[in-house]
């Protein structure tokens, strides 16, 4: 079998590098503003909402329920070919905040809205630093 | 102050985009502003601003200024995604008003087809989005469509409905390339791409050049063509990237079509036709609900009705639309020239008798910018 073709690979700058950092040590980081509490969809260096810079990194339980996801039969970007059909969905976490990332499931057919998942750190296809995946809580071990 | 018909659209122009054309996307922007130009009944040197986003160029007003030999005194090369158009429509008013510039001319050139049908474009990907191969924007907008779904029971026929809508206005238009109408079940067998959008729920990609030319309301009135004036205008965005967009279902298209409407002192009955952006078939369902046209959630039974095709309640996009017309990458551009086209009286078997007033609604990105305009021939 050949080498799979590696994928693009992100190059996060400044306060993005940390949540790849806690990524790659198997943590789901956010931040909650210290100021007004809102937690941004990624991490900033200022609250949008507020503007503070008062930002908290917290660890994320790791649990959610799908807000949407499609099941993609189309490669997104190069090095996702041999992938096909996979799972992308936005989940929204316990904590109050969305996360986007693939899901990890043999049936991707089978997800819905609303359905509960799990964090799960397994690399996204092993040709890129450990990345969180959901995996859906009926199937989790 | 308002600009409530300030400033007119005096000439419009369409490249010829048949395959073979043999042109560059500058090329086909040339081509499409030549023929607007001489519309317009202007030359050339009548022109000093230059309105143009572009998904190859990263600085396209210099692009554009120098392969027309042109020494604009205002540039904008403001870029929100497919929806930058129309904002060019406010822009050029608020800049003519202002004696910034006398005639704007706002053109686009793409060769999405000749590239080889995929979507080429300038867009970067959000860090924390790229690593999970997600498709823009067919991926995104998909996560859209499953989210309208899950909230008010819209189902794949709804979205079905759009696409044979705009197919049924589309084999009445010369220019497209279909002839025959399409069923629901052509629409849910075809391709699957991102669950629940089939390859029919997605628009077209074709080339496309096109141009309009905007000159002062006074001005307007010593030229050859009926004036379409820029009644109305309103912006709003809430978001770049999809793990930021606030609530799937909902976008600002409410807020810049209430603007555009207030400028222009008319209603949605006021409309009598209505140009909306329809990159994918659940991104104009959202856009008719938020725009007002059915009500939040309704959007699927008032397209499965037939509402939007021919003969329905809303004459919208009568050319046929991305779905079924063109798509080059972004059509902003386009649905001001189809509106512009339905205003003169010129759309030939597509024509809304006595249309005088229209709405356009340019959307970028996936649902994030909004841009509408009232056009009309009373001022």
């Amino acid at each position: 079998m050949s080498a799979p073709t590696p994928k693009a690979t992100p190059r996060p700058r400044g306060e993005e590098q940390r949540w790849f950092d806690a990524a790659a040590d198997g943590r789901l980081v956010y931040w909650r503003c210290d100021a007004c509490g809102h937690i941004p969809s990624y991490p900033r260096a200022q609250c949008p909402e507020c503007w503070s810079t008062d930002l908290r990194e917290l660890e994320s339980a790791g649990q959610g329920e799908i807000y949407s996801f499609t099941v993609q039969y189309r490669p997104g970007a190069t090095g996702f070919a041999d992938e096909v059909p996979y799972a992308v969905a936005l989940v929204t976490m316990t904590e109050g905040y969305r996360v986007l990332a693939g899901v990890a499931t043999d049936q991707p057919e089978r997800i819905r809205v609303g359905d509960a998942v799990t964090v799960v750190f397994d690399g996204v296809a092993g040709d890129v630093d450990t990345l969180p995946r959901f995996r859906l809580a009926e199937e989790s071990p | 102050m308002s600009l409530r018909s300030t400033v007119a659209i005096v000439g419009a122009g369409e490249a010829d985009i048949a395959p073979g054309h043999g042109l560059s996307p500058l090329g086909l922007a040339a081509q499409a502003s030549r023929r607007a130009v001489a519309d317009a009944g202007l030359s050339k040197h009548d022109i000093d601003a230059v309105f143009v986003a572009s998904a190859y160029h990263a600085f396209p007003s210099l692009s554009v200024a120098e392969y027309l030999g042109l020494t604009p005194r205002y540039l904008d090369s403001s870029n929100a995604g497919g929806s930058s158009f129309v904002s060019h429509l406010a822009h050029a008013a608020a800049a003519i008003e202002a004696g910034l510039c006398d005639t704007a001319l706002v053109c686009y050139g793409s060769t999405q087809r000749s590239d080889g049908g995929r979507l080429v474009s300038m867009s970067e990907k959000l860090v924390f989005e790229e690593p999970y191969g997600l498709i823009h924007p067919a991926g995104s907008m998909a996560m859209i469509a499953h989210r309208h779904m899950a909230e008010y029971g819209t189902t794949s026929e709804h979205l079905a409905m759009v696409a044979v809508s705009a197919r049924e206005w589309a084999v009445r238009n010369p220019r497209s390339r279909f002839d025959d109408p399409l069923t629901v079940e052509d629409v849910l067998t075809s391709t699957m791409i991102a669950t629940p959008l089939h390859k029919l729920d997605c628009c077209l990609v074709t080339d496309g050049g096109a141009a309009v030319v905007l000159t002062s309301a006074e001005r307007a009135r010593d030229l050859p063509r009926t004036p379409v004036y820029v009644r109305g205008v309103g912006e709003e965005a809430n978001h770049r990237n999809i793990l930021a967009m606030p609530d799937l279902t909902t976008t600002r298209a409410a807020v810049s079509a209430r603007r555009a409407l207030e400028m222009a002192g008319v209603g949605l009955a006021d409309i009598d036709t209505a140009h909306v952006y329809d990159a994918f078939t659940i991104s104009l369902l959202v856009l008719l609900e938020d725009l007002g046209f059915c009500g939040k959630g309704e959007g699927g039974p008032f397209v499965g009705d037939g509402n939007i095709a021919p003969g329905g309640t809303v004459a919208l996009n009568p050319s046929g639309g991305g779905l079924s017309y063109l798509h080059p990458g972004m059509l902003g551009l386009y649905l001001v020239l189809e509106a512009v086209e339905q205003l003169r009286g010129d759309a030939g078997a597509r024509q809304i008798a006595g249309a005088r007033t229209s709405l356009v609604h340019g959307m970028g990105m996936t649902l994030a910018a909004h841009a509408t305009a009232v056009l009309s021939t009373e001022r």
